[in-house]
């Protein structure tokens, strides 16, 4: 009798310990969409100020094309890529985010696009869409740390693998100048 | 990382708590000198109460209320706009704070609301004109980190109980030098007791001078304190303790002082708004840290972390540091990024002119000026009770019309 009830509250306490881990994983889970979805906001806010942008600056660059058609193209890619996984746009927006920079710089060469009311605006815009990615991006990365923690450590990593719960991808923008540190040559 | 200082918390609660103390002793013994302790202590809290139900329903009100502040929208002024909702962002807090901008040409910044959810950022219209957006940066993320950190919350409590603490003693010594010392009616009634009516008499009188100055060092040290916490946190959200750096440089130079600050006020503002230039010790009576040191912190920073600042706060200072240990554990060093393109010393002087226009455009739009620009390049500003359809350009003459 004693062993059927030492079964039993074995059983219970199984049962709670099952519940409980379950619902943590949902939780970080849900936080990493819910980061994601903040990052998602801005992206999307970004590949739609880049067609104005392209457009202002057109008329002012009649020799820049190739930088045009470059930020054009990656903008294209990116949007192309809206519903991939984190580390697959984290690589098409970098890509993206590098062709601005080496627009940005070029616009340095134009006096007149910078006196321009609608460039001005549209890069504030543009600057600071850039930086709420990147602060949200630290956030939606340490959720997913978190995340994954729970779905890969014991025991909490058996309750995943039983329902399905698959580690997160991290969020990183790997754009070639974002790497390099800046080289000055003193030639 | 991003956790908050709890152990902070603990010990902030702590000093409220001894102020209370504080408080209820000094009642207890003004009580004792004019007859009865527990009176006393009624007293105090009464007064305590009074003065909490007028900071609770009015705190917020009053402050953005007399600093004459105006709330703006996104199209107002884009670049504080996506500034304030970029730290909002990087801090993490739940809820956008609404954005205020005070017409005045003194340069300062300051925080209210009690509760993260329901606070505002305020900022001059002169140090807006002042700052690139960069600086901006670190004053907004500054502001921020009081919400975030709820320094508001722990300033109005200390406030009130600071405030309490000086109007009991101050009457209490009113009632005495009138009645030629209260104590002489009790104890001609107690009779017997005279060396133990002596010590509550000396034990009252000393309270009733030290509890106000004390309360006040408790009040200026922790509010110090907060500042450099600020600090701390602007730098980690921003990643650029350069920004902060450098807009307090700019605050430095300028010795107008805020119009509307008093003294009940002044812990929120980002710098004091009473100091004059040139000003740079520390005394044990100034609401905030010499701006000099906290621009040198700053700048002594290797990365944005909190780590990184606790470092260079005792590289800076000697001795403990600010941040509690248990924050800084967690906190690797975080590289810090690079400036925006906007900081280019090249740009700097259109760029001035720039941001004048924009924020005096900014001012008379929000006093309902409405403003037309003629084909000749003349801006017109018509004045809200301006009734007629149409205006005359005074350069060449063109008729506009009012929309």
């Amino acid at each position: 009798m004693i062993a059927v009830w030492i079964i039993v509250g074995i059983i219970i306490i199984a049962l709670i310990v099952f519940w409980a881990t379950y619902n943590g994983l949902v939780r970080l889970r849900n936080q990493t969409k819910n980061d994601w979805a903040q990052i998602d906001v801005q992206l999307k806010r970004r590949h739609d100020l880049i067609p104005n942008l392209v457009e202002t600056v057109k008329g002012y660059m009649k020799f820049e094309r190739e930088t045009l058609e470059a930020v054009t193209k990656a903008r294209n890619i990116a949007t192309q890529a809206a519903s991939a996984g984190a580390a697959e746009r984290g690589k098409v927006e970098g890509e993206l985010s590098g062709a601005l920079a080496r627009l940005l710089a070029v616009v340095e060469r134009y006096p007149d696009l910078k006196a321009n009311q609608n460039f001005l605006a549209l890069q504030e815009e543009l600057t600071s869409t850039e930086n709420k990615i990147s602060f949200s991006r630290q956030y939606y990365n340490d959720a997913v740390l978190k995340y994954n923690n729970q779905t890969q450590m014991f025991p909490s990593n058996i309750i995943a693998g039983m329902t399905g719960f698959k580690a997160g991808e991290f969020f990183e923008v790997t754009a070639a100048e974002e790497r390099e540190a800046p080289k000055v040559s003193f030639t | 990382m991003w956790e908050q200082i709890r152990s902070n918390q603990i010990k902030s609660a702590m000093l409220v708590a001894l102020m209370g103390v504080l408080l209820l002793l000094l009642g207890y013994f003004l009580g004792l000198l004019f007859g009865s302790g527990i009176a006393g202590i009624i007293i105090a809290l009464i007064v305590w109460g009074i003065m909490n139900l007028v900071a609770f329903f009015q705190g917020d009100s009053i402050l953005l209320g007399i600093s004459g502040a105006r709330k703006i929208s996104p199209d107002d002024h884009p670049r504080l706009y996506n500034v304030v909702e970029e730290m909002k962002i990087a801090s993490g807090l739940e809820r956008m704070p609404d954005v205020y901008i005070i017409d005045d040409p003194a340069l300062n910044a300051f925080s209210t609301g009690r509760d993260p959810n329901r606070a505002s950022v305020a900022i001059t219209s002169g140090l807006l004109q002042k700052l690139n957006r960069d600086e901006l940066q670190g004053v907004i993320s500054h502001e921020v980190a009081h919400i975030k950190n709820r320094d508001v919350l722990l300033m109005v409590l200390l406030s009130v109980l600071l405030g309490s603490i000086v109007i009991l003693a101050w009457y209490a010594s009113r009632f005495m030098f009138l009645s030629g010392a209260g104590g002489g009616r009790s104890r001609s009634s107690s009779g017997g007791g005279g060396g133990a009516q002596l010590i509550i008499i000396i034990v009252g009188v000393v309270l009733m001078i030290l509890a106000p100055i004390a309360a006040q060092l408790i009040y200026f040290a922790v509010s110090r304190k907060r500042e450099y916490l600020a600090d701390a946190s602007s730098a980690l959200y921003t990643r650029y303790p350069e920004g902060l750096a450098s807009a307090l440089e700019k605050l430095a130079t300028s010795d107008t002082s805020v119009r509307t600050a008093n003294k009940a006020t002044a812990p929120m503002y980002i710098i004091n708004p009473f100091q004059k230039k040139g000003i740079s010790i520390e005394s044990l009576t100034s609401t905030h840290p010499p701006i000099a040191e906290r621009i040198r912190i700053l700048r002594a920073m290797a990365g944005a972390s909190l780590a990184d600042y606790e470092q260079s706060y005792r590289q800076a200072r000697g001795g403990g540091g600010i941040i509690p240990a248990s924050a800084v554990a967690g906190a690797g060093t975080m590289a810090l990024r690079a400036p925006s393109p906007e900081t280019k010393p090249v740009e700097e002087f259109p760029q001035k002119v720039e941001r004048a226009r924009e924020t005096s455009d900014l001012m008379w739009r929000l006093s309902n000026y409405k403003t037309i620009s003629c084909e000749c390049g003349i801006t017109l500003r018509i004045p809200p009770n301006f009734r007629a359809p149409a205006v005359r350009c005074p350069h060449c003459g063109r008729v506009n019309r009012i929309l």
